[in-house]
């Protein structure tokens, strides 16, 4: 059963409504085991976001998904198709883009769409008309005739993404689409994203940012070492982990202890908790908890040189799910003396 | 980014018994285009043979036959057969390339046969088989050297030349799907041919070897392909046996490799 964090009973519906469904999911790369028995389903015409951090098992679930890769154990639905029985049906009704752009380098823009197109049985015209479409709606007309290697990062994931919409999917798998992109490109990817699922089409998007899946989802899975510890509606989610989250850092240390009776007060349930040396958080719910910390902390004459309201970093996400936090990833000389 | 609407909606994707070849043309174009772009990755079937024939024409030319003219006869279809052979490494590299970018992740998630990349990359490498049989007729012609066939034979020579290239490039097509860079790809596949083309009549005759090597070189694909070109080209023998045992042996390339390396492919992940 997969683990709720509302209370409420959300059983997985499993039916022809859903686009998507993985059941079971179990995949091990020798020791490695990336994936423990993952359940999820992504309803038609909805956004399911994959939320975890390095290391979850999200391209896996996402390769697996996409026919890339074959499960150990469990199987998987996808446009009413098994994808270990019938891949090549899948194939024809799905769009990837990987995590790591998928385009041939030294051909041009224009011509990865076109080789796309034809490889979908386009006819000529129709394949170069939908690349000019597409062009056009990524932003990539005036470099549509320079070699993809000369693309910026932002540039290859665009058309990286526009070769995966080619043939009009039902479904599309979007694997950290905005990793690595400026603030104002993650916003415009956002918005392309939006209006994939305006057309109709159901996306399942993995993510390290709360704040992404809580922009673009209906539904939000948290995978942690190949396991789903939480499956709901980001309005649940966020019932729990915090809407929002405010950090307080006093500008004297010894204040911690007053400011976080205060926080306390206003928290949405979660405990206090510390995520940075000398800095306080909390999640709070509803629109008055900033005026009411800022009061109490001017009554009490506390200084604070940070203030802040913002959704809960993945970090604080698990924290609050799980009372635990994440165990830091070892570097390089840390692996060594351990 | 602007939202356009995209309107017009296109007729669904038909699927059919010829897309196979299709796919596979749609790929070739895609090697085409490549070359054209980088002509310099055609020295291997350029300018690498004309320095292979200039150099063993002058200086093994006086020592092997009586002279550097008669050698060139003997030589020639030697040289044809020794670089074919080398030159299907680049396929073996473009194949790891490929893989070491991603493309291949999204021609394997498109609803395209699993064969057509491959077969895609080998039919894109006719252009550089045909280029060195050109070039290598160019510069035999220049050295006086002299075709005494019709160009019938001339034209069987090629085909069975391409016929030949396109089914040893399933071993090294395999070498590119398993090997971890293209270093290693270029290194396994080099390692295995040069032995295979010395080992072989190309340079000199089989009967001044020591018995033991003189079956290897008698039996070795790439002499029967040799025997083959001399006997269309210069008429040295009957064409008829040595054609078919080279079409035998391009059989097996294929019943051998093509099956290990579509698995291989298929198994990828
Ligand atoms: N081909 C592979 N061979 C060996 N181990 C692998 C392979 N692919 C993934 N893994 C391992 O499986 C685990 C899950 O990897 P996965 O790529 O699915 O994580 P992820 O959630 O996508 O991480 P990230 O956010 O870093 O992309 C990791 O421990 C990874 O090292
Ligand atoms: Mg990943």
């Amino acid at each position: 059963m997969i683990p709720n964090v509302s209370g409420c009973t959300y059983a997985l519906p499993m039916s022809s409504e859903n686009a998507v469904e993985a059941h079971g999911l179990v995949k091990n790369f020798k020791e490695t085991k990336a994936l423990r028995g993952v359940d999820f389903a992504v309803p038609r015409g909805t956004v399911l976001g994959v939320l975890g951090p390095n290391g979850a098992g999200k391209t896996t679930a996402v390769r697996i998904l996409a026919t890339l890769l074959r499960p150990d154990a469990g199987h998987a639905m996808v446009a009413g198709f098994d994808v270990a029985k019938h891949p090549s049906e899948v194939r024809k009704r799905v769009g990837l883009t990987g995590q790591y752009a998928s385009i041939d380098e030294e051909l041009t823009g224009r011509e990865n769409l076109i080789m796309i197109g034809s490889l979908l049985n386009m006819t000529g015209t129709n394949a170069k008309a939908r690349a000019k479409e597409l062009l056009e709606w990524f932003d990539l007309t005036e470099a549509a005739d320079r070699m993809a290697k000369t693309y910026s990062g932002g540039m290859r994931r665009r058309l990286d993404l526009a070769a995966s919409l080619t043939g009009h999917p039902e479904i599309v798998f979007l694997d950290e689409p905005t990793t690595g992109l400026d603030p104002a490109k993650r916003e415009d990817m956002w918005d392309v994203v939006r209006d994939i699922v305006a057309r109709g089409t159901s996306v399942l998007l993995t993510t390290q940012y709360l704040e992404e899946a809580d922009a673009l989802a209906d539904d939000i899975v948290v995978i942690n070492h190949g396991e789903v510890i939480a499956h709901d509606t980001a309005e649940n989610l966020k019932r729990v982990v915090g809407s929002q989250t405010l950090r307080v850092r006093p500008s004297d240390p010894a204040d911690a202890a007053a400011v976080s009776v205060i926080l306390s007060e206003v928290s949405a349930g979660a405990a206090v908790d510390q995520p940075r040396k000398g800095e306080l958080a909390v999640p709070v719910v509803g629109d008055k908890a900033l005026t009411s910390v800022v009061k109490k902390l001017a009554t009490q004459k506390i200084s604070v040189t940070e203030l802040s309201l913002m959704l809960p970093s993945l970090d604080e996400v698990f924290f609050n799910l799980t009372g635990e936090r994440q165990k830091p990833e070892l570097t390089p000389e840390e692996e060594l003396s351990a | 980014m602007s939202a356009t609407a995209v309107t017009h909606d296109l007729a669904a994707v038909k699927h059919g018994p010829f897309d196979v070849i299709r796919h596979s043309w749609v790929l070739a174009k895609r090697s085409l285009v490549k070359t054209w772009r980088t002509p310099e990755g055609l020295i291997d079937v350029t300018l690498s043979p004309i320095m292979f024939t200039l150099l063993f024409t002058f200086i093994f030319g006086g020592a092997i036959a009586n002279s550097p003219g008669q050698y060139l006869v003997f030589l020639l279809p030697g040289i044809i057969g020794q670089n074919i052979a080398f030159a299907s490494v680049g396929i073996g590299i473009q194949l790891n390339a490929d893989m070491e970018k991603g493309i291949f992740d999204r021609f394997r998630a498109l609803p395209i046969s699993r064969i057509a990349p491959l077969l895609g990359a080998a039919l894109g490498d006719i252009v550089r088989y045909v280029l060195l049989f050109g070039i290598m007729l160019a510069t035999g012609y220049a050295l006086g050297y002299r075709i005494t066939t019709t160009p019938v034979h001339v034209l069987g020579a090629l085909l069975l030349i391409i016929v030949f290239a396109l089914s040893l490039a399933w071993a090294p097509m395999l070498v590119g799907l398993l090997a971890r860079s293209q270093r290693a790809v270029q290194g396994i596949v080099f390692m295995t041919l040069f032995p295979l083309t010395f080992a072989s009549n190309a340079f000199v005759p089989t009967e001044t070897m020591p018995a033991w090597l003189a079956s290897f070189a008698e039996a070795n694909p790439l002499s029967h392909l040799i025997n083959a070109i001399r006997a269309l080209l210069t008429e040295t023998g009957p064409w008829q046996g040595p054609v078919v045992a080279t079409l035998i042996w391009s059989a097996v390339f294929v019943v051998i490799f093509a099956p290990l390396a579509i698995r291989t492919y298929n198994r990828k992940s």
